[in-house]
Formats: C-alpha cells, structure tokens, sequence
C-alpha cells in the first residue's frame, strides 16, 4: 500500500515535501534567496525527472485518486511549466522580501492541479481546485506597492469564489439526482433528467469561469494587468492548461452521454471566445492586457477543438496546450526581461526593439508567431490539428469562424512584430537600448544568454520546436 | 535522387548566410546558394525525362515518404511530374537572378538573404509536396517571410502594404485549410489520409465537392490575384524590395496557379466543372479590369503589378476553360509570367536605383544614358505584350485556342474579350517603353549614369535566356506539362465535366 502510495504519487509527493522543506526552513529563519530559488528549481526537476521514469497507471484511496500516462504527461507538462515560471520570475522573486512565501504558494497551487489532473471523484476534484486557486489570488497580490496588484487580487478571489460557487451548486444537483460523485458511476448514472442538465450547465459555468472563457471572461483583463508578470504567465499557463485537461476528460467521460446538451454549449462559448479574445485583443496597448485577451481567443480554439469529440480532439488539445505553453511563457519571459529592466510595458515601447536589442526581438516575434500558429513554429501544428480535430463533426460553420479568426488574431499579433521591427522611431526601451546597443552582435548575443532569466527564452526557443517532435509520442499515446 | 535535396539546400543556405558577418561573404553564399539549387533543377529535370514517368500521365517520379504524424494521415510525401518540374525551374531562375539584383543590399543583410532562403525553400516544398498538409505548410511557410521584407526593406507605405499582404494571404490560407480539411473528412477511402494521390483516386460525393470547391480555388486564387481579391497585388508589389517583387509575382503568385490547378481542380473535378463558368467570369474581368487599370498607372512598379493582374487571370482563365490545351497554356503561362514579371521588376529596380524615381513621365530618353538596361526592359515589354518569339505570346495563345475548344456563347465572349485584352497590354507597354527610354534624356545627370553592373546583367541574361528557351522551343517545355495536365483532364472528363 505504501509503495504504492509512493510510486502513483510521485509527483504530488515530491511537490509536498518541497512545501514542508520551505515551511520549516521559514521557521528555522530562512536563507539566502538564491539557494531557496536553487532548492525549488532542484526540486522541480527532481519532480519532473521522476515523472518521466515509469510508466504505470492505478487508483488509490477507494477510487479517489488515479494515475495514467496521459495524467503523467500532463502533470508533467506543468512541473515544466512551473520550473519556466520560477526561472523567469527569479530576478523579480530575488529582490521581493517574501521570496520563500512565493514559491510555497506556487508549488502549492502546482500540488492543487495535480490533485485536481488525477481526482476520480467530484469531491476531490473540487478539493484540488480550490487549492490550485485560492493561493493563487495570494500570489495576485504580491506586488505589495502597488495597489492595482491588491485590486485583482480581490477581484480573483471574488470572481474564483463565485465560480467555485456555482460549480459546487451544479456538483450538488449532481449528486442530488444521481446519489454518487465518483466519475465512473456518474457517467452511468446520468439519464439527462431535467434537474442533471442544470447540474451540468452549473458545472459547465465553473469551468467557463475558471478557463474565462466568454462570457465569464471579464475577470481576466484586470487581473492579468494587476498582476505582477510572472504570475500572469502562472495564471495563463498553468492554471488555464490544467483546467482544460480536467475539462476534456470530464465532459468526454463523466458528461459523455449527455452530448446533446453539452455540444452547442461549447460552440457557443468557442465561437464568443474567439471573437471577443481576438476583437479586444487588437485594441490593446499594455503587453499584459494583450497576452490576457489573446490567451481568451486561445481558449475559444481549444474550445473549437474540444468540439471535435473523438480521440484525436483530446490528444490535439494536450498537444496544443503543450505548444501554447512554450510559446506564451517564451512571450511573457521576454515581456518580463524588458519590464524589470525598462519598467516599460505597452507595446509602443517597443517601438524600434529590433534596432536596439535583435536577439529579444527576434525571440519575441518567434514566440508570437506561435501563438498566432504560422510555420515553421510549432503553434502551426497545434492549432492545424485543433481545426482539423473540430471538424471531425462535421460543423463546418464553428470551423470556418475559426479560420476566419486566425486571420484577426495574425493581425495583433503582427502589431507587436511591426512596432518592433518596422518602426524607424527611436526605440522606447531606453535602458535596453544603452545596455545592448554599443556592444558587438555576438557580445550582446553572449549577455542576452547568460543573463539567467533570459536564458530561460533560449531554452524556450529551443523546446518549441522539439514539441512538434514531442507531439508524435502524444498523438500515437491516444490512438 | 531525393527530392528533399531542394528542402535541404536552401534551408541550409538560409542557416549558414546568418552565420557569416561580412557582406561579401554573404551574397556570395546566397549565391552560390542559388546556382546549385538552378543546377539541381535541371539536373533533376534531366533525370526526369529519362524515366518512364516522364510521358505517363499523373504518375510521379522520386518519390519518396517520410512519416510525420501518421495517426492523422501525414505523411512528408515528395514526388513531382512535369508540371511541377516545370514550376521548380522557374524558381530556381527567379531566385538566382533575385540573388543577383539584390548585390548591393547593405540593410541586414544576413537577414534578408536569410528570408529569401525561407521563401524559396517554400515555394519549393510546396511544389514537390504530394501530401496535402506538406504543401499547406509550406504554403504558409512562404508568407511571413514575404511581409518582413517588404515591412523591413520596402519602400512607400510599405507596413500598410505588407499587413494587408499577409493578412489576405493568411486569410487565403485558412479558406484553403477548410477545403483541405472537407477532403480530409469527406474522402470514401479512410486510409487516404491528406495523400493527394489517393484523394484523387477517390474523389468526394458531389454535394461535398460543391461545397468545398469554392473554399479550396478562392484560396489558391487570391494568391494569384483573383477577382475581387486582387488588392493585395498592386500595393504588395509597389512597396516591396526588388528582390522581394520578383519572389512575390514570379514565384509566390504561381503557388496559388499550382494549388488551383493540382488541388482544386484535380481533386474536386465535378465542381471545376460545375463553377466553371464563374471562374471564367472572374477571370476574364481580372484579365480586363487589369489591364485597363494599368492604363491609369504612371509608377513604373504599379503598372506591372496591375498588369500582373491581367496575366494572372489568363492562368485562371485557362484553368477555368477546363480544355487539355487551355489547362497546359494556364502551366505555361505560370512559367512565362514568372519569368517576365521578375524581369520586369528586375530592370525597375535597376532604373529606380540610378533615377531615384518610378515615375513614367519623369524619366525619357533612358537608351543613350543606360543601354544595357533600356534594352532589357524593351525585351520585358515586348514579352509582356506577347510578342512571337518570346514566351508570353506561346502561353497566352496556347489559352486562346484552348478556350475556343470550349463551345458555348459564353465561353466565346469571355475568350474575345480577354482576347481584346492584348489590344489593352500594347497601348500600355509601348506607351511606357516608349516615355521611359525614347525622346530627349530628361535630365543631365542621366548621361553619367553607369550601365548595369556584371551582377544585373548576370540576371537579366539568366532570366532573358529561359524566356526565350520557352518562347523559341516551346514543344520542349509543353512535352513536359502535357501528362501532367493530361491526368488533371482525365480527371475533369471521367467526372462527366467536359
């Protein structure tokens, strides 16, 4: 029992004793912030090798708990995502009071999605979630001087507890009708009474809060600017891509014979998130307030392939969430390398970046012709195989919206690119511009990739494009 | 012979020029770059033309399969036949001489040779894909590249120009991917997958044909400047480098051509057949609105993007008549109006150098002060107006009888009108040709001008010497294209089209 215990949650186990390392270590008076950052950047990898080694699958705890490839893959797809989000944050958290505080509420949000990835039972899946999110609106809030950070901190925990809310509401009609919560009872259980579809739109509305897909989007703008950067990545990374995975597996299996009701919703919410993701997201001018809207418009294509309903739509998901999050946090890394040096953020301050520092530009640029999908880059594969997943049933009208999209979101995305490289003003980014400007190609070059947070791009760089490898396994996984 | 040998060599060239620092040792690359992707061309050409592949209809030489994401049905399949050899000398030529013209680029060098490597490894793969995703990648591949350069190299309101450029192409490209994805969905032979060949052989049911169809050609079409989705021509083509003008009408525009041809029609033939009419009516207006609004142009660069307009329709045009000569004149009449156009555009970027100004009636009696360069831009001309001898005027015929083999009033009308078109193309060109080299040399400094350099004349001979291959010996070219067309039209005429 406890080898098994062990072995199926090796993952959660290593993210657990992270935390009960750092609370000690907090109670013994701390350390130097740089060997607090190397012990959880250790411990991270730590976790990650070992979800790599074995592969197994099995329950625990009377079916509350479960683990398979699939579960391993993506569990591990956000310890990688949370390493990224450390490195990156590492200059921002070194010079923070509460560096030891950040990273316990971030690795136990990371232990909350776990959970919430390998929870076979509504009780625990909703157990997880909220500890994937209420540390979160914590972490919101950390950048104590400024009162924005405050404000979408309370909006977070406000918003989040409404969706919460409402999903435990939809979880009680549920339960109520069905008289079980375990996902696999549950799926056999469901006959499409009346009182179970509002159980299902209840639960399908906490979803929508918590991936703000349109209409319960409206949190998100605000809380993404407030936030300090590297805690917008988390929130757009990772606890997105975690709800997503939950979402799949849930409406394919515990919702699946309730298709009919389901369906269109999901269209509907596809079609809207697209749109107003992809409407508002042009008229932008913070980087952040950008990246939050574009990130509701990825949500309305993985909705669009979420619509597909086969196997290849699980798999395409997983595969584009993988892309998605090398591609967004290689954004956010380079958005937040020039706020902490220049303080500058909207995206006129980009103006003439290309002139003055090439190397950031060119990562940046890269990493939003991934988002926009455009090849060679690996966002093309994500977003070809969500469309062509989507169309698997035939409603040819949500796919050609969604063609049509991908035209709207290439043309603020492009901004950013023509702001950079087309602008012949001088550049914006000042203290960028003096600290790289003067020095030889390969010289800056050398600075750009052994500072330690922006070698974390390079390593982005370079990862994007062994995704679409990496993707191969994936697929073959699922079919 | 692998065909990904023209993969290889430019991505390969496109990594090294960003390695090296000089500008120099840059062009130099980029050339040499360029010479062993013509010498590969021909080479594999004459290779070609020894198999048995090269007079069977619809089979592929080389090929070759490389699996890619297999459980989806792709699979890195190269293959090519005539039409598509045809289409990758023409690349090859137009990327040496845009080599060539771009010497003196001392703006980022690395990076704009670096992009034209990317584009041309496009317009390669797309050429010798035979797998419908492989070609739809590349199809894309070949955008970006094409709005850095002319947002980075351009001139005039070059952002504005290159936006809409990329985002009527993209937009191009994701109806094509709508039609891509009903063949992928709507196929009888589950295993198929994106593989061209297997879609052929079992083509969709009607309905879904119907349905598709437009997606699939109006995709392909705006690339080649179809009727109304024209606009992104004149302003793409005016602000872009030289270099960039040659790629983007030469080479970029024949991919939409390519893909209408071997897409479009080939595996949707009951609905080529169907629409045809339409396709003819908005190519022949291309053929007339082009060459009327070039009649209205006095910069040198918006009269031959507007003609391009008009030439490209005939490859429409041709496509649309659905007859075996009509369809190998569309083939031919790629390759002419890739040769002419770059040209054209190559000579433009000489005289803009040294004039400073694109304007018609600002330049005059260019033939005492630049020679070389007026001649060449005389043979562009008369090329363009189809003058016998030169490859426009053996295309644009090849379309015209092939159009009259499609009986019908219609059919007659349109094939007068865009007929009358020529009538159009000479008043334009002779009244260009003649203000811009004949008369009084307008200005003092003109005299002092120096002739084209070795790299210029290098291009223009290059270029020169390929249009008048097709143009003198035309049987050589058109006993290439013809299985390959002939496949298309069996396809077309087994469907009970014509």
């Amino acid at each position: 029992m406890w080898t098994d215990i062990l072995l199926l949650m090796r993952t959660e186990m290593m993210l657990i004793l992270i935390i009960f390392l750092l609370l000690f270590w907090k109670l013994g008076g701390g350390g130097r912030v740089q060997i607090v950052q190397a012990v959880v950047n250790g411990g991270l990898v730590l976790a990650l090798l070992l979800g790599f080694v074995l592969s197994d699958s099995g329950e625990l705890f009377g079916h509350m708990f479960r683990t398979n490839d699939l579960l391993r893959l993506e569990k591990n797809m956000l310890v990688l995502a949370a390493l990224l989000v450390s490195l990156l944050a590492s200059q921002w958290v070194a010079a923070h009071r509460h560096a030891m505080e950040f990273y316990l509420l971030m690795i136990s949000t990371l232990l909350g999605m776990c959970f919430m990835l390998s929870s076979a039972n509504l009780l625990m899946f909703y157990l997880g979630l909220e500890l994937a999110s209420i540390p979160l609106a914590a972490m919101v809030n950390f950048d104590l001087q400024r009162k924005q950070s405050a404000e979408a901190a309370f909006k977070m925990i406000v918003s989040s507890a409404f969706a919460s809310g409402i999903l435990l509401f939809g979880i009680s009609w549920l339960y109520g009708t069905t008289g079980t919560v375990d996902f696999d009872s549950l799926a056999t259980a469901l006959t499409g009474s009346p009182l179970q579809v509002l159980g299902v739109v209840a639960v399908l509305a906490g979803f929508g809060f918590k991936m703000s897909a349109v209409p319960f989007h409206l949190w998100t703008a605000d809380v993404y600017e407030g936030a300090p950067v590297p805690v917008t990545a988390y929130l757009s990374v990772l606890s997105k891509s975690a709800i997503l995975f939950v979402f799949v597996s849930v409406l394919y299996t515990v919702f699946g014979s309730m298709q009919q009701v389901w369906y269109i919703v999901i269209c509907v919410l596809a079609i809207g998130s697209m749109l107003v993701g992809n409407l508002f997201a042009m008229r932008q001018q913070n980087m952040k307030r950008f990246l939050a809207f574009s990130s509701i418009a990825q949500v309305g294509f993985i909705l669009v392939g979420v619509c597909g309903v086969n196997a290849t739509s699980s798999a395409a998901v997983v595969f584009f969430l993988l892309v998605y999050l090398f591609s967004n946090l290689g954004a956010f890394a380079i958005v937040q390398h020039i706020s902490q040096s220049t303080g500058k953020e909207t995206i006129d301050d980009y103006r003439g970046l290309a002139r003055a520092n090439p190397a950031l530009a060119w990562l940046l640029a890269i990493a939003l012709f991934s988002l926009a999908g455009i090849p060679p880059t690996a966002g093309f594969f994500g977003k070809f195989f969500l469309l062509l997943a989507g169309a698997g049933k035939g409603t040819w009208f949500l796919i050609i919206v969604a063609a049509l999209n991908m035209i709207v979101s290439l043309y603020y995305y492009l901004r950013v690119v023509k702001a950079m490289f087309m602008e012949t003003q001088a550049s914006r980014t000042g203290g960028l511009c003096g600290r790289y400007f003067h020095h030889g190609f390969v010289w800056r070059c050398l600075r750009v990739y052994f500072q330690p947070h922006a070698s974390v791009e390079a390593l982005l760089l370079i990862l994007l494009f062994h995704a679409v490898w990496l993707s191969i396994k994936i697929i073959l996984l699922k079919n | 012979m692998n065909l990904n040998l023209f993969l290889l060599i430019p991505g390969l060239t496109a990594v090294a020029v960003l390695l090296l620092r000089q500008q120099s040792q840059v062009r130099m690359l980029a050339l040499a770059g360029s010479v062993v992707q013509l010498v590969l061309a021909i080479w594999v050409t004459a290779q070609f033309l020894a198999l048995p592949q090269a007079t069977t209809p619809g089979a592929m030489a080389f090929v070759s399969e490389y699996s890619w994401y297999p459980s989806l049905g792709i699979v890195h399949t190269t293959g090519v036949d005539g039409v598509s050899l045809s289409m990758i000398l023409l690349t090859a030529v137009v990327v040496l001489a845009g080599v060539l013209v771009s010497w003196k680029v001392t703006d980022r060098f690395q990076s704009f040779f670096f992009l034209l490597m990317l584009l041309s490894m496009g317009a390669y793969g797309f050429f010798i894909a035979q797998n419908l995703f492989v070609m739809f990648f590349f199809l894309e591949l070949a955008v970006i590249p094409k709005f850095l350069l002319i947002g980075l190299w351009g001139s005039g309101k070059r952002e504005y120009s290159a936006t809409k450029l990329v985002l009527m192409l993209m937009g191009a490209s994701a109806l094509v991917f709508v039609g891509l994805a009903g063949l992928y969905y709507g196929q009888s032979d589950a295993s198929a997958g994106f593989n061209m060949q297997a879609l052929a052989a079992s083509p969709l049911p009607l309905a879904s044909q119907l349905f598709f169809f437009p997606f699939a050609f109006i995709g392909f079409g705006v690339f080649t400047a179809l009727f109304p989705f024209h606009t992104w021509v004149p302003d793409g083509h005016s602000s872009a480098p030289t270099a960039a003008s040659m790629f983007l009408a030469g080479i970029s525009m024949k991919l939409g051509g390519y893909g209408a041809l071997r897409v479009a029609t080939f595996l949707m033939p009951e609905a080529a057949a169907y629409y045809s009419p339409w396709i003819v009516l908005l190519a022949a207006i291309a053929i007339l609105y082009g060459s009327f609004a070039t009649m209205m142009q006095t910069d040198l660069k918006y009269i031959n993007a507007y003609s391009s307009v008009s030439h490209t329709g005939f490859v429409l045009f041709g496509i649309g008549m659905l007859t075996k000569t009509s369809l190998q004149g569309a083939v031919l009449q790629m390759v002419s109006h890739g040769l002419m156009t770059a040209l054209f555009f190559a000579v433009i970027g000489m005289l803009y150098e040294r004039t400073h100004t694109r304007q018609v009636e600002k330049m005059g009696g260019l033939l005492k002060a630049v020679p070389f360069i007026s001649t060449v831009f005389v043979i562009a001309g008369l090329t363009s107006l189809g003058l016998p001898g030169f490859s426009g005027f053996v295309s644009e015929m090849m379309v015209f009888v092939g159009s009259w083999e499609r009986s019908g009033i219609f059919y007659r009308v349109a094939t007068v009108a865009a007929a009358a078109s020529i009538v159009v193309t000479a008043v334009y060109i002779l009244r260009a040709v003649g203000s811009v080299i004949m008369g009084p040399v307008q200005h003092e400094a003109y005299l002092q001008f120096e002739d084209a350099t070795w790299t210029e004349k290098l291009a223009a001979v290059v270029l020169i010497a390929a249009i008048l291959f097709i143009g003198l010996a035309p049987f050589v070219m058109n006993g290439w294209i013809e299985p390959g067309v002939q496949s298309v039209f069996q396809q077309v005429s087994a469907a009970g089209g014509r």
